[in-house]
């Protein structure tokens, strides 16, 4: 666990200092691949159905969403370990 | 001190994703149509499997849920590319694929993409069936057959897990941009049209491949050393190959 903490620490820190140098927009191969050569043809993307891509709104949503995810990855996690326990 | 960098990097990294799913209205209805009649079969045979084995041993519904949580969050989780300048994300179905199977994994990646179009702005509702066709179907076979493939010629578990968490990923944007292709063409020739969109992908999918692959073989690795006993249950390794 220590070793995966110091590799991971080492390579968001590379990550982090390429990111300030780096002069690319970082926006998603959506908007630069597919909005781009959809909208190059006369097609463009249209509002979702639930439009949350509204200021912070956005953030919010993902933020919930990796709190959820995370805390449903954990548990069915912590439920697979458990059921070998039990085996044991 | 390292947790607290590890804990600053994260958030400097957290943004909303943008990337492979193709966005509401980007594909002509007939199109679209298309697609969800292709990807229904698939999730309809994932759900009927996923029934039948959850009926005989409950150890399946954690290692679902596991998965399904797993793919949702990695596939709206957006990493910066620094070769490119831009951001994308790994899609998780060649892992799924491997543990339980390229049908479950394709109705695993459904239910993580209809969220994502409902409530996060990602993908879109009538451009879902393409989207679950190319992450949910494309993904996840082409990551199950690499891992059988490279299994049948003796690779050991890390190395054909690696290999189908990288060309899943790559099948997913392929299929994408086969999608995107015939969809927006109009009168324009099809195959200089995919090629295009194809080597757009490149500059950030051929990276992030790499990395898809690496996560898969954690994954796979890590279940191997904690819960041998189902990854043979699952098939994905022979009795012979379990620790002592």
């Amino acid at each position: 666990m220590k070793r995966f903490l110091v590799l991971a620490g080492i390579l968001l820190s590379l990550l982090d200092v390429s990111i300030a140098y780096c002069s690319g927009n970082w926006s998603g191969v959506d908007e630069s691949v597919v909005e781009k050569i959809a909208g190059e043809h006369g097609r463009h993307a249209i509002e979702p159905l639930i439009n949350t891509d509204k200021g912070d709104l956005l953030l919010f949503v993902f933020l919930l969403a990796g709190v959820v995810g995370g805390f449903a990855a954990g548990y069915y996690w912590r439920m697979l370990m458990e059921g070998k326990g039990k085996r044991e | 001190m390292l947790n607290i960098l590890f804990c600053i990097g994260l958030l400097l990294l957290a943004t909303p994703a943008h990337a492979m799913h193709i966005s509401e209205g980007i594909l002509p209805l007939p199109w679209a149509a298309l697609w969800f009649a292709v990807a229904v079969p698939f999730v309809a045979i994932g759900l009927h499997n996923l029934k039948v084995l959850a009926k005989d041993d409950l150890s399946w519904k954690p290692l679902v849920g596991l998965l399904a949580a797993v793919v949702f969050v990695i596939s709206c989780m957006p990493i910066p590319v620094p070769t490119a300048g831009t951001c994308s994300h790994p899609c998780g179905t060649g892992m799924t694929a491997i543990l339980v199977g390229p049908f479950i994994s394709a109705l695993i990646a459904s239910v993580a993409l209809l969220i994502q179009a409902l409530f996060l702005a990602h993908g879109g509702l009538s451009t879902w069936g393409a989207d679950i066709v190319s992450m949910g179907i494309a993904g996840s076979f082409a990551g199950y057959m690499v891992f059988k493939a490279f299994r049948t010629i003796g690779a050991g578990l890390a190395v054909s897990a690696f290999a189908a968490g990288l060309l899943s990923d790559w099948a997913t944007y392929l299929t994408t941009s086969v999608e995107l292709a015939s969809g927006i063409r109009g009168d324009s020739p099809f195959l200089p049209l995919l090629g295009k969109i194809v080597i757009a992908f490149i500059p950030t999918q051929l990276p992030l491949g790499i990395l898809e692959g690496a996560m898969t073989a954690g994954m796979v690795v890590l279940l191997y050393r904690k819960r041998p006993d189902l990854l043979m249950k699952m098939r994905v390794i022979k009795a012979e190959e379990m620790p002592a």
